[in-house]
Order: C-alpha cells, then sequence, then structure tokens
C-alpha cells in the first residue's frame, strides 16, 4: 500500500469503500489514494468493481460503508452534481451525449450558470478546444461527430466545468490506435496542468504506457498500488486473477481439407449511402478449423456475422455452408442448416432476460428437437436437456426455472455456449464469446471451443481480445474497412503486428 | 427450497391486483366522501349479491369485455399495443351487421359467413397499422389512435348509407338479422326471462385458443420471445416483421368478433345505438388480467359486475352510477403499478436466492432490474 | 441489427428547419392559390372572415393540447392522457366559471388539468409504468370522475343538468370598430388576393377574446422557454438522454415531472377554452377526442411549437368548414390537394424516388378526378381529415420526423454509465 506520499498531494482519497447490489458484493475494503499532476490507473479484469467504484466517486451510487476525501474534505456524494461541486468530472466509456443536441447544448448542461447557454459559453467552448487541442465546433450536431470527437467533447464537457479530477473510464476501448495516441496526448497535457487524471483499464501494456501509478482490483476489493515504472504487464496480470492466466492455445491442428463455409463477394452496401459495409468478402472455413477476425470495433464485424447468419436484407455474394445454399435464405434456415450462433451482446441478442433458462433453451432451436414436438412444444423435452446442458456446462443456477436475468454474465454465456451446441452444429460462429466473463467462465468457454474443434467443427471467432485470437485461432484474417485483408499464421504473428494490420498501417 | 420459492411467487402474483383492489376501494371512498355522498349505502349496493337477472347481465357483458380483452392481450405479448381495438370490433360489426342483413345464405350458414366477415374486416383494419408499422416504422400506439377516429367517421358514413328508416324512429340501423340467423341464449334461472347469450362460449372457445396457441405452440413461442426481446428474437431467427403483421392481424380478427354476440344475441343490427368503448375497457381488462386467459376473465367479471352492480345507484341513492368508472379506472393504475412494485422485488429476490444458492456472492454482475 | 423500427431510424440531416424568408414566401404562395381556388371554384366561404375566426377558436383547444403534448415529450413521456386531462379542464372551468368566475374558470381548468399531469407524472416517473398504460387509465379515469362530479355539481341549478352546466358568462372579448367595418367592406368585394387579406386582417380584429390572445401568447412562450433557457435545455436533455443529464448532476425526476404536470396544465387550459370561448357551458363529450387530434398536430408539426400550430390550425380549419355546413367549400378544397399532391409527386420524381412519386401522383390524380365528378363531400368524411393527415405524414414523411430521442422509454436514477 502506498502511503508515503504526503497529504497535499493527495486530492482523492478512498478509505474502505463498500457497495453491495442484491444479490452482489460489488466492492469492500477499497483503499486507494490519488495525487494531483498524475494519471492513475485502476486495473482489474471484467467484472471486478472498477466501474462501480468510479460511479460512487461520481456520485452516481452511494457507497454503503467507507468514506471519500477529496482535497483533504471528507465529502457526502450522492448526485453527480455533489461530485461536479467537488472538482470531479467523468468520462463514461458508454458516452453520455445526447445526438439530437448540439455540442454546445451538450456541454453547457446542467453547468449553465457558468456562462449561460449563449455565445458566451461558445466562446469558452472554443478558448478550452484551442487550448487543449480538442478541435471541437460547438455548433455542430453530436450525431454527426465520429467516435474519437465525441469522446473529446466528454473530455471538454468535464474541463468546461473546471474538473480537478478527471475519471475516464475504459477510454480507449472503442478508439484506434492513432486515436489512443492522440488521448494520451492529451491525459499528459491535463497531468501538465496539475490535474489528477484516473484511468480505469483491462489493456495493460496502454496502462504502463501513460501511467504513473496503478492500482490492482481484485472480486472488488483494491489489492495493491504500485509504480507503473516498476511492474510488468505479466505482474500485473497476475495480480489482477491472483493466479496465472488461463491460456487460450490450442493443441495441434485439427484442420481438414472438407470445406465448411465458402462466402465469396459478399457486398453488404450502406443504407445511408456512401462506402459499402462489407465489400466482396471471400473466405473459407473447413471442418476442424478456427478463423480468427481481428479488427477495430466497428470496421464490419457485426455486419459481417449478421449477413452470415441472415440477419442483413440487402447482402449480395454466395455463401455455402456444406453442400448447401444459403443466400437468400432466412435466419431460422440458416440455424437449422447447421449454424451456431453466439451473439456479441448476449444481454440483448442471446437471450430473452425475463424467461425461465429452460425457454432461454429453445431460443434458436424452436424448430427443432428435442423442444417440439410437431407444432407444439414439448416442455419436459426442453426441460430434460435444459437440465443435462446446466451440468454439463457448469451454469451455476439453482434451478431452470430461475430467469436468466438473474445469472451472471459467466453463467448466461455458458447456457448460451452449451445451447448452441446442443444444436450439433457444423458452424460456429462466436463473437466475442468471453468478453465480460469472469477468468473461471472464460477458460471452460475456451475449452469447449477447442473441444468442438477437435471433433470437427468449423468455427468463425470475432474477437477484440488479440491474445484470444492469436491462441485459438488456426489462422487469423484483418478486417478494415469492410474489407477482410491479409492472412496471418498465429504461430508467427504477434499482436502489434496485428495491431498495425487492423489500422491500415504498414507493417 | 424451489417449493418455498413457488410459493413466494404464486403469493406475489395474487399480491398485487389485491393490493390495487383495496387502493381503488379507498380511492373512491375517499372521492365519494369528498362529494358528501353516502359511502357505506354505496358500497353496500355495489358489493351486494346480483339479483338472478343482474347474474345474467354480468355473464353477458363480461363475454363481450372478456373478447375485447383477448384481442388486446394478444398484442400485448408481442409488445404491441393496439389501442385499435375500439375501432376495428365497429368496423367489424357494421360489416357482419351489413352481411348478416342481406341473409345470401340460410341460417346458421349465414351466421358463420357474417362472424368470418367481421373476422376479416378486423384483421384487415389492424392490418393497416401492422403494414404501417412494419413498412414505414409508424409506432402502432398512434396510428391505432388515428384509425379509431377514422373508423368512427366511416362508420357513421356508411351507416347513412346502409340504413333503413324506420318510420316514426329517428334510429338509423342496418338491416336487421333473420330471425333463422340469430343466436339464441339459454336460461340460467328460471325466474327470469333473461338469457345467457349463445355465443358466451364463442368467447370459451377463443379464450381456450388463444391460451392454446401462445403457450403450447412454437408458433406461441416466436410471439412471446419477439415481446420480450426484439434483437433476441431476430437472432433467433425469427422474422419479426411477420410476427408484428400476423400478430396484428389476429389480434384484429380477434376484435372482429367483440361486437358478435351483441349483433347476434341481443341487438341483431348495427345501429347509432351499438355498444361503444369496449375496446378501451378490453385495454384496461387485459391489463388487470396480466394478460392470462383466466385472469382475463376475472377481470372482465369484475368489471360487468361493478358496471351491473352500480346501476340502481342513482335511483336508490341518488348517486352517479359514474362512480364505478372511477373506481375501474384506478384499478387500472394501482393494478400495473403492484405489479410493477412486485415485478421489482420478485427480481430481487431471485436474485438473492440465486446468490445464495451458489454461496458466491461476489462474481454475480450485471443483473440490473 | 435490422429490427423492425429501423425505418424510422435518423436519416442524417433531416427535418432542416424553414428559415423565416421561406415560410413567408410560402405563406404568399399559399395566399395567392387559395385566393384563385375561391375564384375559380365559387366557394366564398374557403376563407371568408367568419371561417377564419372559427378557425382560429377550432384551432387553440387542439394546438393547446398539442402543446400539453409537446412539452410531456420533450421531457421523454408521453402522454396519450391529454384527451382525460382534457376532459378536466372542460369541467374545472365549468364549476369555477359558473359557480365563481370565468377567469377562476380558467385557473380551475389548468389546476384540474395538471392534477391528472401530476398522476400520469407519478405512475410513469415514480413508478415506471409504461406511458400508454397510464394515459389510456387516466382517459378511463377522468371521464368517470368528470361524469360523476359534473352529475354532483350542476343537477338542479338553472340551465343545468347531469351533463351539462349553466351558461357560463363570457370572459372578455374586444372588436376593432374602425378596423372591422371597412375590412368587412374590402372583404365584400371579393377581390382576388386583396379580399382576401382583408378576411385574415378582420378575423383578428373582431370580436376577438382576450382568452384566445393569452392562448397564443403561450405558443411563444413555450417556444422560448424551451428553446432559449437553461430551463429548457435541461428538460429538453431529460427526453433526448436522461442518462446523459443525470451524469451532469441534474435531477431528470424532477423535470420529468415539472414537464408532465405543466403538460396535464396545457390539457386543462385547452379543455377550458371549450368550455368557456368555444362555446359558454361544459358539457359531457364536449371534447370530442381533441386531445388525440392534438397528439397528431405536435406529430405532424415534428414535435415542435411553429409545426404544431401549424398542424392545428390545419385540424382547426378542416374542422371549422365540416361545421359551417362546408360540403361544398371542401369540396372546393379537393381540388387545391389534388393540385398539390401533383405537384408534390412531379418534385418526387425529380429527386428520383421511384415508388413515392408515382404513388403521390396517383392519389393526386384520385383526388382530382373525385372533385370532377361529385358536387360535395359527406360531412361525416370530413371529420375524418386530422386522422388521415396525420396517417398519411407519418406514413409518407417518416424520414423527416425527429422525435425526441428517449421518448417513452422508462427511466430509473442511477442509469448514468
Amino acid at each position: 500500500m502506498n502511503t508515503t506520499s504526503t497529504s497535499q498531494d493527495v486530492v482523492v482519497r478512498l478509505r474502505d469503500i463498500g457497495k453491495r447490489f442484491p444479490g452482489v458484493v460489488a466492492n469492500h475494503d477499497v483503499n486507494i489514494d490519488i495525487k494531483r499532476g498524475t494519471v492513475h490507473a485502476i486495473v482489474g479484469e471484467n467484472g471486478a468493481g472498477k466501474s462501480t467504484l468510479m460511479k460512487i466517486l461520481y456520485g452516481v451510487q452511494k457507497p454503503d460503508s467507507g468514506t471519500i476525501e477529496v482535497n483533504g474534505q471528507q465529502v457526502s456524494l450522492s448526485s453527480p452534481a455533489d461530485a461536479i461541486a467537488v472538482g470531479v468530472g467523468m468520462v463514461f466509456q458508454h458516452f453520455m451525449l445526447a445526438d439530437n443536441l448540439s455540442v454546445l447544448e451538450n456541454v453547457v448542461l446542467g453547468a449553465e450558470k457558468l456562462h449561460g447557454i449563449g455565445d458566451a459559453a461558445r466562446a469558452k467552448i472554443t478558448e478550452i478546444s484551442d487550448a487543449y487541442g480538442l478541435g471541437i465546433e460547438p455548433d455542430r450536431l453530436v450525431e454527426e461527430l465520429g467516435v474519437g470527437a465525441r469522446q473529446r467533447v466528454e473530455i471538454l464537457k468535464v474541463l468546461y466545468r473546471g474538473a480537478s479530477i478527471v475519471i475516464l473510464d475504459e477510454p480507449t476501448a472503442v478508439l484506434v490506435p492513432q486515436e489512443v495516441d492522440e488521448l494520451f496526448g492529451n491525459l499528459r497535457g491535463l497531468k501538465a496542468e496539475g490535474l489528477a487524471v484516473i484511468f480505469i483499464s483491462h489493456k495493460l501494456d496502454e496502462v504502463l504506457s501513460v501511467a504513473d501509478e496503478v492500482t490492482v482490483i481484485r472480486r472488488g476489493a483494491t489489492v495493491d498500488t504500485v509504480a507503473a515504472s516498476s511492474v510488468s504487464s505479466k505482474q500485473l496480470a497476475e495480480m489482477m486473477v491472483g493466479s496465472e492466466l488461463p491460456d487460450p492455445s490450442t493443441e495441434t491442428s485439427t484442420v481438414t481439407d472438407r470445406v465448411i463455409l465458402e462466402v465469396r463477394d459478399l457486398t453488404l452496401p450502406s443504407p445511408a449511402g456512401g462506402r459499402d459495409l462489407l465489400h466482396d468478402i471471400d473466405l473459407v472455413i473447413h471442418s476442424g478449423e478456427i478463423l480468427g477476425i481481428a479488427g477495430v470495433e466497428g470496421n464490419g464485424q457485426a455486419e459481417l456475422v449478421e449477413a452470415i447468419m441472415g440477419m442483413r436484407p440487402g447482402a449480395s455474394g454466395s455463401i455455402r455452408l456444406g453442400d448447401q445454399d444459403l443466400a437468400g435464405r432466412s435466419t431460422r434456415d440458416r440455424r437449422e442448416a447447421g449454424i451456431g450462433y453466439i451473439p456479441e451482446d448476449r444481454q440483448r441478442h442471446g437471450l430473452l432476460l425475463d424467461a425461465p433458462l429452460w425457454e432461454n433453451r429453445m431460443l434458436g432451436h424452436q424448430t427443432r428437437k428435442p423442444n417440439i414436438n410437431g407444432p407444439l412444444i414439448d416442455r419436459s423435452g426442453a426441460r430434460k436437456d435444459t437440465q443435462r446442458i446446466v451440468e454439463e456446462y457448469d451454469v451455476r443456477s439453482p434451478g431452470i426455472d430461475t430467469l436468466a436475468r438473474a445469472l451472471s454474465g459467466g453463467n448466461q454465456q455458458k447456457l448460451i455456449v452449451g445451447r448452441e451446441m446442443a444444436g450439433d452444429p457444423i458452424l460456429l460462429i462466436a463473437s466475442h464469446p468471453t468478453r465480460g466473463v469472469d477468468v473461471g467462465a472464460q477458460a471452460a468457454i475456451w475449452n469447449h471451443i477447442k473441444r468442438a474443434r477437435r471433433e470437427g467443427l468449423a468455427v468463425l471467432l470475432i474477437s477484440a481480445d488479440l491474445d484470444e485470437l492469436i491462441g485459438l485461432s488456426d489462422s487469423i484474417r484483418v478486417i478494415l474497412r469492410g474489407r477482410l485483408g491479409e492472412t496471418f499464421d498465429p504461430a508467427t504473428v504477434t499482436p502489434t503486428m496485428l495491431g498495425s494490420a487492423m489500422t491500415g498501417a504498414e507493417a | 427450497m424451489m417449493k418455498s420459492a413457488q410459493k413466494t411467487k404464486i403469493l406475489l402474483a395474487i399480491g398485487a391486483p389485491v393490493l390495487a383492489l383495496v387502493a381503488a376501494f379507498l380511492i373512491t371512498s375517499l372521492v365519494l366522501i369528498l362529494a358528501g355522498d353516502d359511502v357505506g349505502g354505496v358500497w353496500g349496493q355495489i358489493l351486494s349479491l346480483p339479483s338472478d337477472r343482474g347474474y345474467v347481465n354480468i355473464i353477458n357483458s363480461a363475454t363481450v369485455y372478456y373478447l375485447s380483452a383477448v384481442a388486446v392481450a394478444i398484442g400485448f405479448r408481442m409488445n404491441l399495443f393496439n389501442i385499435g381495438v375500439d375501432g376495428q370490433y365497429r368496423v367489424a360489426a357494421f360489416a357482419a351487421a351489413v352481411v348478416a342483413g342481406e341473409g345470401w345464405l340460410p341460417g346458421y350458414f349465414n351466421t358463420a359467413l357474417a362472424m368470418l366477415a367481421a373476422v376479416l374486416v378486423g384483421a384487415a383494419w389492424a392490418g393497416i397499422a401492422g403494414l404501417l408499422r412494419v413498412t414505414r416504422g409508424v409506432s402502432e400506439v398512434i396510428s391505432t389512435i388515428m384509425l379509431n377516429a377514422i373508423a368512427t367517421a366511416l362508420v357513421a358514413y356508411l351507416l347513412r348509407k346502409a340504413a333503413v328508416k324506420d318510420t316514426g324512429s329517428n334510429i338509423t340501423a342496418t338491416k336487421e338479422v333473420p330471425e333463422g340467423s340469430r343466436v339464441g341464449g339459454f336460461k340460467l334461472f328460471d325466474s327470469v326471462p333473461a338469457t345467457v347469450y349463445g355465443l358466451v362460449f364463442l368467447a370459451v372457445a377463443v379464450g381456450f385458443t388463444y391460451w392454446f396457441v401462445i403457450n403450447k405452440t412454437t408458433f406461441g413461442f416466436d410471439l412471446r420471445a419477439t415481446g420480450s426481446s426484439e434483437t433476441a428474437a431476430v437472432a433467433s431467427g425469427i422474422n419479426v416483421k411477420k410476427m408484428v403483421v400476423i400478430s396484428m392481424l389476429l389480434s384484429g380478427g380477434a376484435a372482429g368478433l367483440v361486437g358478435m354476440p351483441l349483433l347476434f344475441g341481443n341487438d341483431y343490427a348495427y345501429g347509432s345505438t351499438f355498444q361503444s368503448g369496449l375496446g378501451f375497457a378490453g385495454i384496461a381488462i387485459a391489463l388487470l388480467g396480466r394478460n392470462h386467459p383466466v385472469g382475463i376473465a376475472l377481470g372482465a367479471l369484475l368489471f360487468a359486475f361493478l358496471d351491473e352492480q352500480s346501476n340502481p345507484l342513482q335511483i336508490l341513492l341518488d348517486v352517479s352510477p359514474d362512480i364505478v368508472k372511477i373506481t375501474q379506472g384506478t384499478i387500472v393504475l394501482t393494478v400495473v403499478i403492484a405489479y410493477e412494485v412486485v415485478r421489482r422485488y420478485g427480481l430481487r429476490l431471485e436474485q438473492h436466492r440465486v446468490a445464495s444458492a451458489l454461496g458466491d456472492e461476489t462474481t454475480l454482475k450485471g443483473a440490473k432490474a | 441489427m435490422s429490427v423492425v423500427t429501423d425505418a424510422v431510424a435518423a436519416v442524417p440531416a433531416a427535418a432542416k428547419k424553414l428559415s423565416y424568408g421561406w415560410i413567408m414566401i410560402w405563406l404568399a404562395v399559399g395566399l395567392v392559390l387559395f385566393s384563385a381556388l375561391r375564384i375559380v371554384t365559387g366557394a366564398d366561404d374557403l376563407d371568408s372572415s367568419g371561417t377564419l375566426r372559427a378557425t382560429l377558436v377550432a384551432a387553440i383547444p387542439i394546438g393547446l393540447a398539442g402543446l400539453g403534448g409537446l412539452w410531456a415529450e420533450r421531457a421523454g413521456i408521453v402522454n396519450i392522457g391529454l384527451e382525460g386531462m382534457m376532459i378536466l379542464g372542460t369541467f374545472g372551468a365549468g364549476f369555477f366559471g359558473y359557480f365563481v368566475d370565468p377567469w377562476v374558470g380558467v385557473l380551475g381548468a389548468i389546476a384540474l388539468g395538471a392534477i391528472g399531469g401530476l398522476i400520469h407524472a407519478v405512475a410513469t416517473v415514480t413508478f415506471g409504468v409504461d406511458h400508454i398504460v397510464s394515459g389510456v387509465a387516466i382517459n378511463i379515469i377522468s371521464l368517470g370522475a368528470v361524469q360523476y362530479l359534473a352529475a354532483l355539481a350542476f343537477t338542479g341549478e338553472p340551465g343545468g343538468g347531469q351533463t351539462q352546466s349553466p351558461t357560463i358568462k363570457s370572459l372578455p372579448s374586444f372588436t376593432l370598430g374602425f378596423l372591422s367595418d371597412p375590412l368587412s367592406d374590402l372583404e365584400q368585394k371579393h377581390w382576388f388576393v386583396v379580399s382576401d387579406l382583408a378576411a385574415i386582417a378582420r378575423a383578428l380584429v373582431t370580436n376577438l377574446s382576450v382568452l384566445t390572445i393569452l392562448c397564443l401568447l403561450l405558443f411563444v412562450l413555450t417556444w422560448w422557454s424551451l428553446w432559449r433557457t437553461s430551463f429548457g435545455l435541461r428538460l429538453r436533455s431529460c427526453g433526448e438522454s436522461p442518462a446523459a443529464a443525470e451524469s451532469l448532476g441534474v435531477n431528470v425526476i424532477r423535470y420529468k415531472f415539472t414537464a408532465v404536470v405543466i403538460s396535464g396544465g396545457f390539457a386543462g387550459l385547452a379543455g377550458g377554452f371549450l368550455a368557456l370561448v368555444a362555446s359558454s357551458t361544459f358539457r359531457d363529450g364536449q371534447t370530442g377526442g381533441r386531445g388525440y387530434i392534438g397528439l397528431a398536430a405536435m406529430i405532424f408539426g415534428n414535435w415542435r411549437p411553429g409545426g404544431l400550430l401549424a398542424g392545428a390550425g390545419l385540424f382547426g380549419y378542416t374542422d371549422t368548414l365540416r361545421l359551417r355546413g362546408g360540403g361544398e367549400t371542401i369540396h372546393g378544397l379537393l381540388l387545391l390537394v389534388a393540385v398539390g399532391l401533383i405537384l408534390m409527386a412531379i418534385w418526387q420524381l425529380r429527386k428520383g424516388r421511384r415508388v413515392a412519386g408515382p404513388v403521390t401522383g396517383a392519389i393526386g390524380v384520385v383526388i382530382g378526378l373525385w372533385y370532377f365528378f361529385s358536387d360535395s363531400i359527406p360531412e361525416d368524411l370530413t371529420g375524418m381529415t386530422p386522422y388521415v393527415t396525420t396517417l398519411l405524414v407519418l406514413a409518407l414523411a417518416s424520414q423527416r420526423l425527429r422525435m425526441p430521442a428517449a421518448d417513452g422509454k422508462p427511466y430509473r436514477k442511477g442509469s448514468a454509465g
């Protein structure tokens, strides 16, 4: 624990913070000191309680126990207004912007007393934008802005309020590497002005490149705070999970020469006009092969998956599964033809949150045994098979009548994996299969995918986690602006090489 | 442990409507007290046992309410808000009255043909809203409100064209349904001449079919899945646009039947005095019964009971029977509030249960209400 | 993800605002067209000062109800309980207007409407009940409550009864005689454009209720407070992105609550106007679905006060023509609609819209034929105008409509992040 700093330097002091939700302990025994003029990173794996902690510091959630001191004063933060008043500002992971309002309106909202809502405010925004090189035009509608510009608007919002403590929650998740560099440049500028920057991330290399100090959180509690210069990313990773990290890498190749999925000239025009969302995609996956797709988010991964699943009307080109032509067929036909699908956003696309597990077992398989009997639902068949999945895939739940909503992310995902495997697919499309799940579930899901590959399954794997991609895949292709680029051999490729291919930089 | 959990679930499910009824009772009483009316007398009359004739009336009007509520509930299960049942049943009843009045077929064939016309016209009227939603993204709430008003004007216009004028009466109505095509009632009590609509069995059949299709068939599963999460439905291979149109058609078709017991059992013609406003009562009753076929039946009986029991208030106590509309509206509002409160509470309970069953509290995340 | 609602997804830069100059030019074009139509069809009542004055009186309740909808929906709460709140307003005006004073009647109407809004706010904001459900329930409760209370209050009063109040004293109104009379002469000449202008001017200086003027000012006041004050910015942000508003310290619950209560007040005033100005009694069923028409006018106006006023004017105008026995007058309008639709079809075709263009053109031709092969429109059908117009606007121009992004979505505190 870092206790050597003098009290003047410490602008935020968190002591014994604890927070419970119904049935969950999100935080307990959190102790952190944050010093002015530093970038302080908080790292931890998904679900470790980083975001909840920051919401507590920003007044969105109230802690159940513990104390918060800001600039030496103990404070009680019961709304963001309280936090803003003591100089705390936050840039959320999902931007908090109203698309249909102008940049100006978004910035002055809630802080109208400072410079009004008219020309004085406009001048102030331009001044801040110029001072930090943010390049913001106050009268643009937010919906016209790209992701990077939106993030700069968020930072400007915080600066406009004169914050001395800036929290950034996973700010790099949506940025391409060049934008990350720009952001880090901005953060160093803030640091130089004497602000304290709190930087939440689970990307350890980024953390080490920008942070001065790093606090590790595991299972809701602080593990330790260390100087960024004195630690390696491997050491940090082990502190995060408390043990050796699971290893995604597969064993010997099981790739056969039997073609399962063959996509030719797949093109998806943009409904709003402009560049095609997908352009002339060609790819082949064999039985026993895992093809990984790497790419910066928003380059067409989601569209590729949905086009293969038949969820994108307007896609042209040929898609063949085994000896069947899938072009023009419905999503249901494609599923019945042997595609299993683990969607990217399990809560929105994978589950009926307010339905019991056994009904979720039927979802996507409601035209097949054992769920049905002719046009009727086979309730006992579905329930029996759900029980099997719950046991085989280690879905931790008191029973199959529990609502899906009540399960943890990892258990929800294990249920989905078990369900999709139960359909005896010949092709599995796995979109970010371990995003937001705990380490245990991650390892289990990897094992299921590996086992299925050994048994001859073809897998299309989309992931933002490059280690996962390199570890699991038999070959990796990069998607950039809707086009599939070069093929890499996971045995030889490094994350850095993939990273430059993903941004279109020359390797 | 499952047993006690099941018990809590049932308790919660019953608790909500009871809570709502109590709240509605208190609010109505408060209104009566503030207005200076005889609270005890009003409740004494409303909560007394109905007369023999009253029972018959209650069953008859519950029959009509029930059909209307099922029509609304079909939409609700898909997360579609069919406010247009009101317009759909009137257009449909008018069409059926015209067909039945013409008497192209003999006896019950004529009845069946007219009912078919009602179902088709009701479905078509609702289908407009369904098509507008899937092709143009127009919210069905707004379009059905507009279609209700259009239906009112259209039926008034067509009625003027199709009406047969009775000399000496200023009631305009369609041709009467021939005797042989009417659906007779049956006697419940020998003491009163009033009969229960023969078409009460139509309501029972519709209710059973609704229950069976929604809960036991894969089509019903698709419908519920779409209502529960449209995005998950798309990913699971359900053609959501098709489901929207089909369920609007089904809802409209059921709405088409609402006027049938009245047409063939009571009015024998569609006229300017044909009962209106049944669609909105249907919304209230579907909410009250939580879209469950039995719940809806109880709700329909409750509404019919309140209507019937409040009728004599004017004569007996000089209190306007409209007081029960306050009760009915309050029940709807309080029942949805109660269901929402109970739902949140139930979810919290479930999360606690999951956590304690696993003895592994810290890994549970992302489970928000 | 392609889901059903995608059809209304934003097309970039939709719904460009009309500049002030263009509005003036279009108004002038409209005036000339109208004048020409009057002369061609010989339907002088199309824009007589009497028609226009009646239009104003018919449009204001619709417009006020629409403003009620606007306030609520700008804060993200759908309010289809407007009809019920209007009904409460009619009773408030009748009760306080008759027993106390017409001005107190105005306040009573606003207060009762606001109580309806309060119930809606408690249900939707506090308890998170579906907005439509709550609105439907409020419509049922209000209707029953007013029928019950009216019977209690007015039975036995001279000229009153179970379903209507005695005559209420009028609110003050004024006529500028020195302008009104010469304008009347000018109007009677039936000159091209000149007489039409005279009719418009005369409608605005003759027998105008003070409440009418106050209500017109409310449109300006609404625009100013929603788009020119920080209160309005905060309120609108609750309808666009409540999470963003909350993350900046805005008390979303309070703003939503306030907006819905104000919404109810506007709807109540709309009802009060019906009882106090449009007629001089409270009657059961007086609102006749105008709450819904108000909602339609708001959608027609793309959730903005100016457009809403135009929509209310249009709907009020068709309603007036119907009431003035204007089967033939409206018949004349058919020609205008037909010409307008055909022009629009040509414009659409030039924009390369291969489906919408011919469809619009075909409708235009059908209406034109209808004009030439008939003499009059049945009164029942003219009542449909607002509803059919709204459906057509929604169906044909839904890409240009822009409702508040979080409209109708439930919100719970603590949703930031």
